[in-house]
């Protein structure tokens, strides 16, 4: 099978979604001539053309606008948004628009909306180009949130995202879409369904959920724990955080009696609290150690190599806290 | 306006302080001393500088993710800013920003920001603010012609023209939002001529002529300290590089980075001052001698200086 990358993957999602559909269609600034920031989605706009990938003025709030218009009225528009923090500019679209008039217009629209976003630390861009803000995000009762940790993953789900009827935010974390590892991906087409968590390996001793580039982190920390220790983690990555396998998860309890929720949020407000409350909840029973969390501190993410790194969760920062309840 | 010679020197002396920075900064980016993401100002430096010049030490200046020009002309320390870029404890931050998140309250730099746009309104609030305290404070908003796309673009502007308040707002249109041309994003020839929108004067000036912008900067700077509102100025300029470093820019014709290159206002300065015999050869060589060496100090500082604590990521999230 061939090897593609998580940039690659994301191309050939949307480039085969919009061959597929005429609907489809992107609008997001430098999604154009210059294919994205990194060039993700170059040559698509010499293949659809610019009323079909259409770059737009430096104007957030505007692109979702626009976008929303689009979707209730028979177009599937596809938001790139760049950064997560960005969101920020077009709050209102997320919070109040997309994501609240299906329910207050009695059901009467569908909002066949995407709109993807990098997020995530790692990359020395500091507090206004880093955040992970997923916790805020699944406060929004509305929206689909997917949160890839690999290529094969981020192109089936992504083709998944576009054909949903809902506002959907794809989360590319940076480290994956500049320097992620490669994925063995099929010629044919495949989609993967929201809601199905990956378990992305076995073991008896501990759960660990991890989102995103904390799936690659949590896989080494596993091998180092096994080596050393011999305690076995068991991955799970829920690829989907809204909407949330739980079952996967709280079977997984159910064997290990043991869980760490590893994620690079600030703590508070989390999506790690939420699966923390879940187990606590409908796992009381099975647990045999408290529940852990590994995230960021509460703090905005800082500049520079010495305190992005202070920051950001790690292998050693989940061992210690595995360590802690073996 | 006749600009006394001396006032000249210092404009040409300023531009190539910020030149010679950024070189220096492109260089250490390159060789992996600057982590992250740096905007230069190259091909620019006209408007900051011509700007700037008419503030006080107490006025403020609203900045952008393409700032470092923005705070050498307010009086910045180029070794606390070098040291910032290389995120040691001793930059202006404590290395906690970088080159997009510098501020130095104390020579009215009220920061910069990687949100676009964002530092509109709070230019307005600043006005608001010197407003209200009765003293006679102006701020320069800095933002490009992207910015001029966002909302708050029309938001702070026009609160700011409601509410009469002191701030010059300064377009450095480089007729590029990274890939997307003004051709694509503005729907009338110039950002000033939006002011009509605001009924406030609309200026659109020659930004890679410092002399241009200094007397638009100075008209305008002297309506908002007489208390009498806001104005719009639109710098046409170019960045002379990438977006950012690391960028090759290829969307641009290269016909057109040639034509401004061409148009270097740094080098076209000197000349005309040469020729104005306000300045000579051998001046303009130490002006220039002057600044390399300023900027090999900085960098010589920012190298030897400690990287923060790591703990020091917990700290300042509150007062
Ligand atoms: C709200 C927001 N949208 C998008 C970006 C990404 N971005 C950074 S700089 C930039 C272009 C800005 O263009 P302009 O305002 O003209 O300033 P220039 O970079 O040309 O100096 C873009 C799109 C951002 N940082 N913030």
């Amino acid at each position: 099978m061939r090897e593609i990358n998580f940039r690659q993957a994301i191309g050939e999602a949307l480039d085969e979604e919009m061959a597929r559909d005429p609907s489809v269609f992107i609008l997001g600034e430098d999604v154009g001539k210059m294919g994205g920031l990194m060039g993700e989605i170059g040559g698509l706009y010499e293949k659809y053309g610019v009323d079909r990938v259409r770059d737009t003025p430096l104007s957030e709030a505007a692109i979702l606008g626009a976008a929303i218009g689009a979707a209730i009225t028979g177009m599937r528009p596809i938001a790139r948004m760049r950064f997560a923090d960005f969101l920020g500019v077009a709050w209102d679209e997320i919070m109040n628009q997309m994501t609240k008039m299906k329910y207050m217009f009695g059901g009467k629209i569908k909002m066949p909306l995407t709109m993807d976003a990098l997020t995530g630390a790692g990359r020395r861009q500091a507090a206004q180009h880093s955040q992970s803000i997923e916790g805020m995000l699944m406060s929004i009762p509305g929206l689909k949130i997917v949160l890839p940790s690999n290529a094969y993953d981020a192109k089936g789900l992504l083709k998944t995202a576009i054909r949903d009827d809902n506002p959907v935010i794809f989360l590319e974390h940076k480290m994956l879409m500049w320097a992620g590892p490669k994925s063995q991906v099929p010629e044919e087409e495949y989609l993967i369904p929201f809601g199905q968590a990956n378990i992305v390996r076995e073991g008896g001793d501990v759960t660990v959920v991890a989102t995103a580039y904390m799936v690659t982190r949590a896989l080494n920390a596993a091998e180092k724990l096994e080596k050393e220790k011999g305690i076995s983690l068991e991955i799970i990555d829920p690829r989907t955080i809204v909407p949330f396998d739980k079952e996967t998860v709280l079977n997984s309890v159910k064997k290990t009696g043991r869980i760490v929720i590893f994620t690079e949020e600030c703590q508070t407000g989390s999506f790690a609290a939420q699966v923390a409350a879940i187990v606590a909840d409908e796992a009381f029973d099975y647990l045999d150690a408290p529940v852990k969390r590994v995230n960021a501190p509460d703090t905005p993410v800082p500049y520079g190599v010495v305190l992005e790194d202070f920051w950001m969760p790690n292998e050693e920062k989940l061992i210690k806290a595995v360590e802690e309840i073996v | 306006m006749a600009i006394e010679k001396e006032k000249l020197k210092e404009l040409y002396r300023t531009m190539v302080r910020i030149r010679r920075f950024e070189e220096r900064v492109a260089r250490e980016f390159a060789e992996g001393n600057i982590p992250g993401s740096v905007h230069l100002y190259i091909g620019e430096e006209a408007v900051a500088t011509g700007a700037i010049a008419h503030l006080r030490k107490d006025d403020y200046i609203m900045s952008t993710h393409r700032g470092h020009g923005h705070l050498i002309a307010k009086g910045g320390d180029p070794r606390l800013m070098m040291a910032e870029l290389f995120a040691k404890k001793t930059g202006y931050c404590l290395g906690k920003g970088g080159s997009m998140h510098i501020a130095s309250l104390d020579i009215g730099m009220l920061g910069a920001a990687g949100i676009v746009g964002s530092g509109i309104p709070i230019a307005t609030g600043a006005g608001l603010s010197a407003k209200l305290r009765g003293t006679d404070q102006v701020t320069i908003c800095f933002f490009g012609d992207g910015a001029a796309n966002i909302g708050r673009f029309h938001e702070g502007i026009n609160l700011a023209s409601v509410w009469c308040l002191p701030v010059v707002f300064v377009c450095e249109n480089n007729l590029w939002a990274v890939s997307v041309p003004t051709s694509c994003s503005l729907s009338v020839p110039n950002v000033a001529d939006r002011a009509a929108g605001y009924g406030i004067p609309g200026v659109v000036v020659d930004g890679m002529d410092v002399m241009a912008v200094y007397e638009a900067a100075g008209e305008a700077v002297a309506r908002a300290r007489r208390g009498e509102g806001p104005t719009l100025i639109e710098a046409k300029t170019y960045r002379f590089r990438g977006h950012f470093e690391g960028d090759a820019g290829t969307y641009r014709p290269k016909e057109e980075v040639e034509e401004w290159l061409k148009r270097d206002p740094v080098n076209n300065f000197k000349e005309k001052l040469i020729k104005m015999k306000v300045l000579t050869e051998k001046e303009a060589e130490e002006i220039d001698q002057a600044a390399r060496e300023e900027m090999d100090e900085a960098v010589k500082f920012a190298l030897e200086s400690p990287f923060p604590e790591p703990e020091e990521a917990l700290k300042n999230v509150y007062s």
